[in-house]
């Protein structure tokens, strides 16, 4: 069923009673010729774009809890492709360019919102790195532009420009960055796949893994043993449980990132905002909600939950850039699991086990990667080769020295 | 979260630096350890989700190490022992 203006208004004139559910509820067969495990963003899209594009069948996804009820249901919404390195500017513009053709590809509304993002420029360090990473995007085709004092106070005017320690010199935008309704990102996708025959199988969680002489044959499951020739692993925030499995340690510790909304206001930020270098950044959702987080909790932890400290650094990062957030209610606050890997980039790559593969390592960027994770994971599923955007994305990078450190602080669990 | 510090007593966390698994401990000899060694020392991590015991620095206060047990699903902590006493009964510092 397509969805389209026609069809809502033959739907309202019939009483809305040719609606179906979106997906089947199928049960599983005894074996795929694909198993993507873990059904959020990136095992979604990787099925969709596995199904679509690369003309695989007999796929299915398995999922522990619920479609989408992870982290990306859980995180910002934002979209940007604002990287400086090699190794990720192309893979991050082509997930941009993903996310601007998604909603027509997939025949959803993810409500695609390209309002623009802007990172602050407080000093004129920072200005020659923004500038640095401006022409950098440029040359890799991404749009970018410098923005002064002046521009940023005509856009914003209430921002606290004169900040002693932090006073806003600039900014570096990205107009065709922004937003997108993250849980109808999950649905369209999962929707996309089932129309293409993938059994999306919920309430399935991978409690081992059979593997025969270095290759996989398949996943023990809660459902039971289901076959598979090749599996593909998606289950970011997860992935050392999940990997364990097959005997692996991962480069890699899952952390817990927290995120806040505000009671809803009247139109305040119309695009996304960063203050880095006070660990805060915020947009504003549709419905009215200011949308903002900082930093990560700073220790282990699968709990999707953190502590206090860090609602109060994140409250301050706020006051300190637009102190009129203080008369703002803070309505909900929630916290996901990160895999934060140790050079703050992600892996999409073959693991030591023969039909076994991985995606994961997201930090805290996953949800904008999410259209390109699965085209590219889909890409190494289906042809054994890495997408030629994530040829940098490989388990072995810490060994050799290739590490990708957007942030350039060496190897810490702790980058972005 | 709050530390039961075996010489201070109990302290807030926000008093301490996190470093990650007390693993970390036994760092390869770095004359005699193999690139494989020292390369899954570095950057490959167990990750548990459940009991994990892990280093953290008292900045804020005794500028003591810990070696602090805590579960990663519940966030409570259940043991605090001191680094020093850790790394010693594990022979190091000989």
């Amino acid at each position: 069923m397509r969805y389209s203006g026609f069809r809502v208004i033959a739907e309202a004139l019939t009483g809305h009673k040719g609606w179906k559910p979106v997906w089947r509820d199928p049960t599983p067969q005894p074996d795929y010729d694909y198993i993507i495990v873990g059904g959020g963003g990136h095992g979604l899209a990787t099925a969709y774009y596995l199904a679509k594009e690369f003309k695989q069948a007999r796929i299915a996804v398995l999922e522990k809890g619920y479609l989408g009820g992870g982290n990306v249901g859980r995180n910002t919404t934002i979209i940007r492709s604002n990287y400086l390195l090699d190794g990720n500017e192309p893979f991050y513009e082509f997930s941009l360019k993903l996310w601007e053709g998604l909603e027509q590809d997939f025949n959803y509304n993810a409500m695609v919102s390209q309002r623009g993002i802007m990172n602050l420029i407080h000093t004129d360090a920072q200005r020659d790195a923004f500038t640095r990473r401006g022409n950098g995007m440029i040359l890799h085709g991404a749009d970018a532009v410098l923005l002064s004092r002046d521009e940023v106070k005509a856009i914003y005017p209430f921002l606290n420009f004169d900040n002693a320690r932090f006073p806003i010199k600039g900014a570096l935008a990205q107009k065709r960055g922004g937003t997108v309704r993250h849980d109808a990102v999950a649905w369209g996708y999962a929707r996309g796949a089932d129309l293409r025959g993938v059994d999306l199988i919920q309430n399935c969680e991978v409690t081992g893994m059979r593997i025969e002489n270095g290759k996989i044959r398949g996943v023990e499951t809660s459902r039971g043993f289901i076959g598979a020739k090749k599996v593909g692993v998606a289950v970011a925030g997860s992935s050392s449980r999940v990997m364990s499995h097959a005997g692996m340690r991962l480069p890699m510790e899952s952390h817990v990132l927290q995120a806040f909304v505000s009671e809803g206001l009247k139109p305040l930020i119309d695009g996304v905002m960063t203050f880095g270098a006070g660990h805060f950044y915020v947009s504003q959702s549709d419905k009215g909600g200011l949308v903002f987080g900082g930093d990560i909790d700073g220790y282990n932890s699968y709990a999707q939950r953190g502590n206090l400290p860090v609602i109060e650094d994140v409250a301050e990062g706020g006051m300190a850039l637009m102190p009129m957030i203080g008369r703002a209610r803070l309505l909900r606050t929630w916290g996901g699991i990160m895999d934060m890997s140790m050079d703050g980039s992600p892996i999409i790559d073959k693991t030591g086990v023969e039909g076994l593969y991985f995606n994961g390592g997201w930090c805290y960027g996953g949800f904008k990667a999410t259209p390109a994770s699965g085209w590219c994971f889909a890409h190494l599923l289906a042809t054994d080769q890495p997408h030629k955007t994530a040829t940098a994305y490989r388990f072995d990078r810490f060994a050799k020295g290739l590490m990708i450190d957007e942030k350039g602080q060496g190897a810490t669990p702790n980058l972005h | 979260m709050i530390i039961n510090h075996p010489i201070l007593g109990p302290r807030d966390a926000q008093e301490f630096v996190y470093l990650g698994d007390a693993s970390l401990i036994n760092r390869p000899d770095g004359l005699t350890a193999s690139p494989a060694e020292m390369h899954d020392y570095v950057y490959l991590r167990d990750n548990p989700a459940g009991l994990h015991r892990e280093l953290w620095y008292h900045e804020q206060g005794d500028r003591s190490w810990l070696v602090v047990t805590r579960n990663t699903v519940t966030h409570e902590i259940t043991k605090v022992e001191m680094a020093r006493d850790v790394a010693r009964s594990m022979g190091r510092s000989k």
